[in-house]
């Protein structure tokens, strides 16, 4: 039985099917425009690009040189590699991070309108913002190493860890983090507070320890919302290009930084090259989000994995 | 949590379970690093933009001054133009992404809805995979019809990401929207425009506001694709941020940096006062 208001005529009956359809499909159709024309079209014709298509030096396409060639650099190879596990450890720590944030302050959050104003400021933070406190927070000269210093713990700035544009990303990580452990925590509060403390309590009531509740009553509820939040973190820092390009090593650059380079080079010939690594970058991301929302849905039950 | 009893304090009253002390703890350890967080990037940034020869070790800067801000806010600059650039953008971003996003999340929450889940997946693409690609392509379709290097063009490449998070926002507000209270008002005589004034809007502005907001936010910070689609000609804060940024000039990047972190935080707190307990937002 169909309840919507839109799709019922002007008597409240139920609208015939083709009334219902053309309803639907006038209502999508902006959307799809914005999503069929500036999305798939950009994206068509950077394949037909990355392809040796509509090239600005005339090249005879289409062919996939460019591809075969990113396959022989180095740099790509272990920036893709490099890019792929930062956004996985990044995504796993802020599933993992902020789900115990949401726990530990539950009980406050409903309690005081002010926590829950709090924990979303880092939610308006933009990552540029959060990245440039991070740098005056824990570079070689930043306050934290002032600090240290001042407590004794070091005996020069050069003692300091490296925290920033270092090897492993650890800057990165962290920038991300502070942003992505309160996105996390925030949509998991959201699914505490409307499901509230009921099944908790009926398992505190039958028996079950603190450590069973968690485990079978709290985590399963939270996790189809965690899930799906740390998905768009993943598909999120996977294609984020200032967090690195400020907090990053210069070689190898995590991948949209070294897309943009190319791309933005005077060279015009390296463009389809960068435009065949972007092209890379998103199609292996949606496959891995495809995939990962394939495998959860066994387990969080089909449908909840897409929020709705 | 508002109903029925809270366990963590009946545990505290039997003095039975565990849980207690690490309860405690794990609460101030929350809020404490949320503070830092959230308070952090205005209160350290703040003092880096009034502060003046900060060498090292010392914890406070030696002198104070205006310099930063005087530049900032100085005709010279620049940052005026980037300003109203990122001002007009997010604005017509936002505006015009509640509007595409309205009708479509209305239809996606209708009860029989095939492939209802493919549908959502295709919608969200562009949050699920980065639109890296999609935005170089764009820039040569920009290039031939004039829009590459217009405030336009940019407008049109922040809607990609903004228009799927809307729908994603307002979905989730108006799959809990009863419909029968359209008909109700029907029944009792209010015209269509009775309806939307009275029972509609009223049901879901908390929805638009967030999806407004969210929209906001996203143009608001989006840097690489103002990048390649206003080709360095269109300059909006988070680019000309990132420039002084790599200039080197700590009090100026940190004044600018406030700049552009006040107003979004000022926006979020307008429309998502009550994201949590209103529970607008899901995943």
């Amino acid at each position: 039985m169909i309840k919507f208001g839109w799709w019922r005529d002007r008597c409240g009956r139920i609208g015939t099917g083709f009334s219902r359809n053309l309803l639907f499909l006038l209502a999508m159709a902006p959307t799809c425009g914005v999503l069929a024309g500036l999305f798939a079209g950009g994206f068509g014709v950077a394949i037909a690009q990355s392809l040796g298509l509509l090239s600005p030096i005339g090249e005879d396409g289409p062919n996939l040189n460019h591809y075969i060639a990113l396959v022989d650099d180095r740099e790509f190879r272990q920036s893709l590699w490099q890019t792929l596990t930062l956004a996985g450890v990044t995504t796993a720590l802020a599933a993992v991070f902020g789900t115990v944030l949401a726990l530990s302050v539950r009980r406050l959050v409903s309690r005081y309108r002010l926590m829950s104003a709090l924990i979303q400021i880092p939610l308006a933070i933009p990552h540029l913002s959060m990245a440039i406190f991070l740098i005056t927070l824990i570079a070689p000269s930043g306050l934290l190493a002032r600090l240290t210093f001042a407590g004794g713990l070091i005996a020069g700035s050069a003692d300091f860890p490296l925290l920033i544009n270092d090897r492993y990303g650890v800057g990165i990580v962290l920038s991300y983090l502070l942003k992505e452990v309160p996105f996390v925590a925030v949509v998991t509060l959201s699914v505490i507070v409307r499901l509230g403390d009921r099944l908790e309590e009926v398992a505190q009531l039958l028996g079950a320890t603190g450590w069973q509740r968690l485990r079978y009553v709290t985590i399963p509820l939270l996790a189809p919302a965690a899930l799906s939040a740390s998905l768009m973190v993943f598909a999120f820092v996977v294609g984020a290009y200032e967090t690195p390009r400020l907090l990053g090593q210069t070689w190898p650059g995590l991948l949209p930084v070294i897309a943009q380079q190319r791309y933005m080079d005077t060279d015009l010939s390296r463009r389809p090259g960068a435009i065949a690594m972007a092209v890379v970058l998103s199609s292996l991301t949606g496959l891995l989000v495809w995939a990962y929302l394939r495998l959860t849905a066994r387990w969080t039950g089909a449908e909840r994995t897409i929020p709705i | 949590m508002k109903t029925g009893l809270n366990i963590f304090d009946r545990d505290r009253a039997a003095g039975t379970v565990q849980l207690v002390r690490p309860v405690w703890l794990a609460e101030r350890v929350g809020v404490a690093i949320l503070l830092l967080i959230g308070m952090g990037p205005f209160l350290l940034q703040l003092v880096w933009s009034i502060g003046r020869s900060w060498f090292w070790p010392n914890l406070l800067p030696a002198e104070w001054s205006w310099r930063a801000w005087s530049y900032v806010v100085s005709p010279e600059a620049g940052l005026r133009v980037a300003l109203a650039n990122s001002l007009v953008t997010a604005s017509m971003v936002s505006i015009l992404s509640v509007i595409i996003a309205l009708p479509a999340a209305r239809a996606l929450t209708r009860r029989s809805l095939s492939g209802r889940n493919w549908l959502l997946f295709l919608i969200l693409l562009p949050l699920l995979a980065p639109p890296l690609a999609a935005t170089m392509g764009l820039h040569l379709l920009f290039v031939q019809y004039g829009l590459a290097d217009t405030l336009t063009g940019v407008v049109l490449v922040h809607l990609v990401p903004s228009v799927p998070y809307a729908i994603l926002v307002l979905a989730a507000n108006l799959a809990r929207f009863d419909v029968e209270l359209e008909s109700q008002a029907r029944t009792l005589g209010a015209n269509r425009f009775a309806v939307w004034r009275y029972v509609t809007l009223p049901l879901i502005k908390p929805g638009l506001a967030v999806a407004f907001g969210f929209a906001f936010l996203i143009s608001w910070s989006q840097y690489l694709s103002t990048l390649i689609i206003g080709g360095g000609r269109v300059s909006t804060l988070p680019l000309a941020l990132v420039a002084f940024q790599q200039g080197g000039d700590e009090p100026i990047t940190s004044a600018l940096s406030l700049v552009f972190l006040v107003p979004a935080v000022i926006v979020l707190t307008l429309v998502g006062r009550s994201m949590v307990t209103d529970n607008n937002v899901r995943g």
